[in-house]
C-alpha cells in the first residue's frame, strides 16, 4: 500500500510528462538541425553553426516576411478585437434576437480557415465574383481585390477577421455574462449614464477577457498560413509571403531543410516574447479589474 | 491571485512554445538522404527469360496525381493484374498538394510507395539526392525488359527530358533514366472560333500580333454578344507553375535562355537586356488583354474560361483546352481550335512542355514487381487504349499518335493534331537542369507579378538574379 501511495504523484505526471517531451522533442530536433546545412540536395550534411541565422536576418525577403507577418497579425487582431466586442455588446440582451444571432455567429468559426480563404478567393474573383456583382451597382464592380499588394494584404486580414471575430465575440460575450452584477446597480442608482457606465465599468472589467482573446488571436495570426496561402500563395509578388509560407516555401517545396526550420525557430521566438509581454500585461490588468469590483 | 496569474502565463508561453511545434516537426525529417550510391543495380538480379509473371503475388505501391491520364490507369488496372499477378494499391491526391506529399515522402527514407508520377523537372530535384531508381540497367536488361517495350518507339525527346547526369546545367538526355514518360502536353493558343468568326480575327503569327489580338477580343468580344470575355488565359499565379507553359514557350521562342552555362558555372539570364523588353512585352498583354485577377490565376483557372466562354485564347498546355474542347465537357465544346502560337523572331516554334512521367522509389524493396508495372504503363496496349478510349493524350509513343483509330477521335477538335505535329519536334525542355529549378520559377513568377504591378522590369529582374546568382552558382 504504501509503495502505491508513493508511486501515485510519479504516476499521475506521466500524461504531462509524455506531452511536454512530445513537444519538446521535435522542437529541440529542430533548433539542432538549424547548426546544419540540411538540404535534400545535401544528405550528409556539415554542422554551419549559427550560419542559417545569419543569413536568415541579412536576407531582405526575411525582413519583408516579417514586415508582412506583424502588419497581418496587428491588423487582423486589432480588428477582431473591436468587432468582436462591438458584437459581444450587441448580443449582451437576452432578447430572442440575440440568443438566435449568437448561434449563427459561431458558423465561420466551424469551418476550416482554408476552406474559408477559398470560397472568398472565388467571391472575390472580379469578374464572377459574387463581392464584384452586388459592388456593381454602386460603380465598383471592376475592383481587383487579390491584384495589388495592399489589395492583397487587406483581403486576406478580411478573411481572418470573418472566420475569427466570432471566436472574439463569444469570449466577449461569456465575459459580458459573468461580470459581477452589483457595481452596475450601484452606478444605475447613483444615477450613471451608459456611456460612463461602458468606460468606467464594463470595459475595466471586461479587459482581462478582451486581454485573453487578443493574445490568443494576435499569437495565431503571426502563425498565419492557410488563408493566405489558399488565397493568394503569397502574391503578388512577396507581398503576402508571411514568415509560415516563406519557411514552407523554403523547407517543403525547396528542400532545404535546415535553413526552413531556423525561420520557424525565429518565428516561435517572436510569438514567445510576443505573448510574454501581452501576459504580462493581462496580469497587470487582471488586477485593475479586480480593484473596479 | 499571484498564484494564477503565474499559472495562466506558464499555460500560455507552454501555449506560444508549441505553437511552433507542428512545422518543425513536418521539417523534423531526420538525416534521411544516403550519399552512398551502389554502382550495382537491382536490375542485375534479373536473370532468364522475360517473364510478365516473374513477380506473381506481389503488391506494388502507387502514389498517383488525380488526373485523366490516372482515371486511364485505374480503369486498366485490372488487365495489368490479370497479366502479371501483380496486386496494385493507390492513393490518389489533388494537384494542389500531391507534390509536397511525394516530396514529404521521399525525403523521409522510407519506401511508402514503390511507383509514383512526378514531372521531368522534379527529377532535378528527386534525382541528386538519390531518391529516384535509375531505371536505364532495367531498359537494358532483356531478362527484365519484354521486347513488346520498345524503346525506339517513344518520342526520343520525351525519354531525353528524363534522362540527366544530375550535373547543373549539364543537358537532358545524358546520364540515367530517372523516369519514363507517360503523358505530356504541348504548350499551344487554343481560341474560340465562334469569336474569331465574328469579330473577323485569325490566329496570331508573331508576338506582337497575339498581345495586339488579345487586346482586341478584350475591348470588342463584349459588345458581340460575348459578355465579360476577355483576350487570353495565361496562369499568374505566384508558383513555378506560372513560368513553364505560354511564358516560357514564348520566351524561347524568342531566342532567350534562363541560364547561362559557362565552365559548368549557372548564370541567370531572365534580365538579359533582351528578356527584359519580351517580359515586359509578356506583362503588357496580360494587363490589356488577359483575366482579371490575373496574379490567383492557375492552369485550372485558365482552362475553365476557355471553356465557359470567358477567354478567348488560351496559351498553355494543349490538354488544358483539350479537356474543355472534348463533346459537352463545357460551353465552347465544339468551339474550340488549336494553333501553334506564335512564331518567334526567326521563324521558331521552340516549345516548353510538361510531361507527367512515371518513377520508382530507389529505397523499393519491390523493384523487380515496380518495373514490371511502369513497363506496363508505359506500354504499347495500355498507353493506346488510354488514349483513344480515356482522355491519355497527348501520347508519348510515336505508334499511338500515328494510330488511325486515336487520329479518328481527334480529328474533329480543329487544328489539334495538325498542331500537334507542327510542334512535336521543336518541343523540349527549355529550362536549364538545375537542382534550384522551383526556387528560381518560382521566384520569376514574383518577379513576373511585381512587374504586372507597374514596377520596373530591369529593377525587378536585376534583384531575380541576383538572388539566384548566389543560389545556382
Amino acid at each position: 500500500m504504501g509503495w502505491r501511495l508513493t508511486l501515485r504523484p510519479y504516476v499521475l505526471i506521466v500524461p504531462a510528462l509524455l506531452l511536454t517531451c512530445g513537444i519538446l522533442y521535435p522542437f529541440g530536433l529542430g533548433l539542432y538541425y538549424t547548426l546544419f546545412d540540411f538540404s535534400a540536395s545535401k544528405p550528409q550534411p556539415d554542422m554551419v553553426r549559427f550560419e542559417n541565422y545569419t543569413t536568415v536576418f541579412t536576407q531582405e525577403a526575411f525582413w519583408n516576411s516579417a514586415w508582412v507577418t506583424v502588419l497581418y497579425a496587428v491588423g487582423a487582431a486589432l480588428v477582431e478585437t473591436v468587432l468582436g466586442v462591438a458584437v459581444a455588446l450587441l448580443l449582451h440582451r437576452s432578447s430572442l434576437l440575440g440568443r438566435v444571432l449568437e448561434k449563427i455567429l459561431i458558423l465561420p468559426l466551424m469551418i476550416a480557415p482554408v476552406i474559408a480563404a477559398i470560397i472568398w478567393k472565388l467571391m472575390l474573383q472580379p469578374s464572377v465574383g459574387v463581392v464584384n456583382y452586388l459592388l456593381r451597382p454602386f460603380g465598383l464592380g471592376g475592383v481587383q481585390w487579390t491584384d495589388t499588394p495592399t489589395g492583397a494584404l487587406l483581403s486576406s486580414i478580411a478573411v481572418d477577421v470573418w472566420v475569427y471575430t466570432p471566436f472574439v465575440a463569444i469570449l466577449a460575450l461569456a465575459g459580458l455574462r459573468s461580470l459581477p452584477t452589483s457595481p452596475f446597480e450601484a452606478a444605475a442608482v447613483d444615477g450613471a449614464g451608459w456611456w460612463y457606465t461602458f468606460r468606467r465599468l464594463t470595459l475595466p472589467m471586461l479587459w482581462p477577457y478582451v486581454l485573453v482573446a487578443v493574445i490568443f488571436r494576435f499569437m495565431d495570426s503571426l502563425k498565419v498560413f492557410d488563408i493566405i496561402y489558399a488565397l493568394t500563395e503569397g502574391g503578388p509578388g512577396d507581398s503576402t509571403v508571411v514568415l509560415q509560407i516563406r519557411a514552407y516555401l523554403e523547407a517543403i517545396r525547396f528542400q532545404r531543410y535546415s535553413f526552413g526550420i531556423s525561420y520557424t525557430i525565429v518565428l516561435w521566438a517572436v510569438v514567445y516574447l510576443a505573448a510574454m509581454v501581452l501576459v504580462k500585461h493581462l496580469g497587470k490588468i487582471q488586477r485593475r479589474a479586480a480593484e473596479v469590483t | 491571485m499571484n498564484t494564477h496569474v503565474h499559472d495562466r502565463r506558464r499555460f500560455l508561453a507552454l501555449a506560444a512554445g508549441a505553437a511552433a511545434a507542428p512545422l518543425l516537426t513536418a521539417c523534423g525529417a531526420g538525416f534521411g538522404g544516403d550519399d552512398s550510391k551502389s554502382d550495382g543495380s537491382a536490375a542485375d538480379d534479373v536473370t532468364g527469360s522475360f517473364d510478365w509473371k516473374r513477380e506473381k503475388g506481389t503488391t506494388v505501391k502507387a502514389l498517383l496525381n488525380k488526373h485523366p491520364y490516372t482515371d486511364a490507369l485505374i480503369a486498366d488496372l485490372k488487365s495489368f493484374t490479370a497479366k502479371t499477378g501483380i496486386k496494385v494499391e493507390y492513393d490518389v491526391f489533388p494537384e494542389d498538394n500531391y507534390f509536397d506529399k511525394l516530396t514529404v515522402d521521399l525525403s523521409s527514407g522510407r519506401a511508402s510507395y514503390d511507383v509514383f508520377m512526378l514531372g521531368a523537372y522534379m527529377v532535378w530535384q528527386y534525382g541528386p539526392p538519390g531518391w529516384l531508381e535509375d531505371l536505364g540497367p532495367w531498359m537494358r536488361n532483356s531478362s527484365a525488359t519484354g521486347a513488346e517495350w520498345d524503346q525506339a518507339d517513344f518520342f526520343p525527346n520525351l525519354l531525353q527530358a528524363d534522362q540527366w547526369s544530375l550535373k547543373a546545367g549539364a543537358p537532358l538526355g545524358q546520364g540515367g533514366q530517372y523516369a519514363l514518360p507517360w503523358g505530356w502536353e504541348t504548350n499551344v493558343v487554343a481560341y474560340n472560333t465562334e469569336v474569331f468568326g465574328k469579330l473577323g480575327l485569325k490566329p496570331a503569327e508573331t508576338f506582337d500580333e497575339l498581345a495586339e489580338l488579345a487586346g482586341t477580343i478584350k475591348r470588342k468580344a463584349p459588345g458581340a454578344g460575348f459578355d465579360g470575355m476577355y483576350g487570353i488565359a495565361v496562369r499568374g499565379s505566384r508558383s513555378w507553375a506560372t513560368i513553364h507553359p505560354g511564358f516560357m514557350t514564348m520566351y524561347a521562342r524568342n531566342g532567350l535562355k534562363d541560364f547561362t552555362v559557362d565552365g559548368g558555372k549557372l548564370a541567370p539570364a531572365m534580365n538579359s537586356p533582351e528578356a527584359v523588353a519580351f517580359t515586359e512585352d509578356w506583362a503588357r498583354m496580360v494587363k490589356r488583354g488577359g483575366p482579371p485577377s490575373w496574379t490567383s490565376y492557375t492552369w485550372y483557372q485558365c482552362s475553365s474560361d476557355l471553356g465557359a466562354k470567358k477567354a478567348g485564347m488560351l496559351f498553355d498546355a494543349d490538354t488544358a483546352a483539350y479537356f474543355q474542347a472534348v463533346r459537352g465537357a463545357s460551353p465552347a465544346s465544339g468551339k474550340i481550335a488549336f494553333h501553334p502560337g506564335p512564331k518567334g523572331p526567326d521563324g521558331s516554334l521552340a516549345t516548353n512542355m510538361w510531361i507527367w512521367s512515371l518513377g520508382m522509389n530507389a529505397k523499393s524493396e519491390k523493384k523487380s514487381a515496380s518495373w514490371l508495372f511502369l513497363q506496363w504503363a508505359t506500354g504499347k496496349e495500355h498507353l493506346r487504349k488510354g488514349a483513344i478510349r480515356h482522355n491519355h493524350i497527348d501520347p508519348v509513343r510515336k505508334s499511338v499518335a500515328d494510330d488511325a483509330a486515336y487520329k479518328d477521335k481527334m480529328r474533329h477538335l480543329p487544328g489539334f493534331l495538325e498542331t500537334f505535329e507542327t510542334v512535336v519536334d521543336q518541343t523540349k525542355i527549355q529550362f536549364t537542369p538545375q537542382a534550384q529549378f522551383f526556387d528560381a520559377t518560382t521566384s520569376w513568377a514574383a518577379a513576373l507579378q511585381e512587374i504586372y504591378g507597374g514596377k520596373g522590369a530591369q529593377s525587378v529582374l536585376d534583384g531575380l538574379a541576383d538572388d539566384l546568382a548566389g543560389k545556382v552558382g
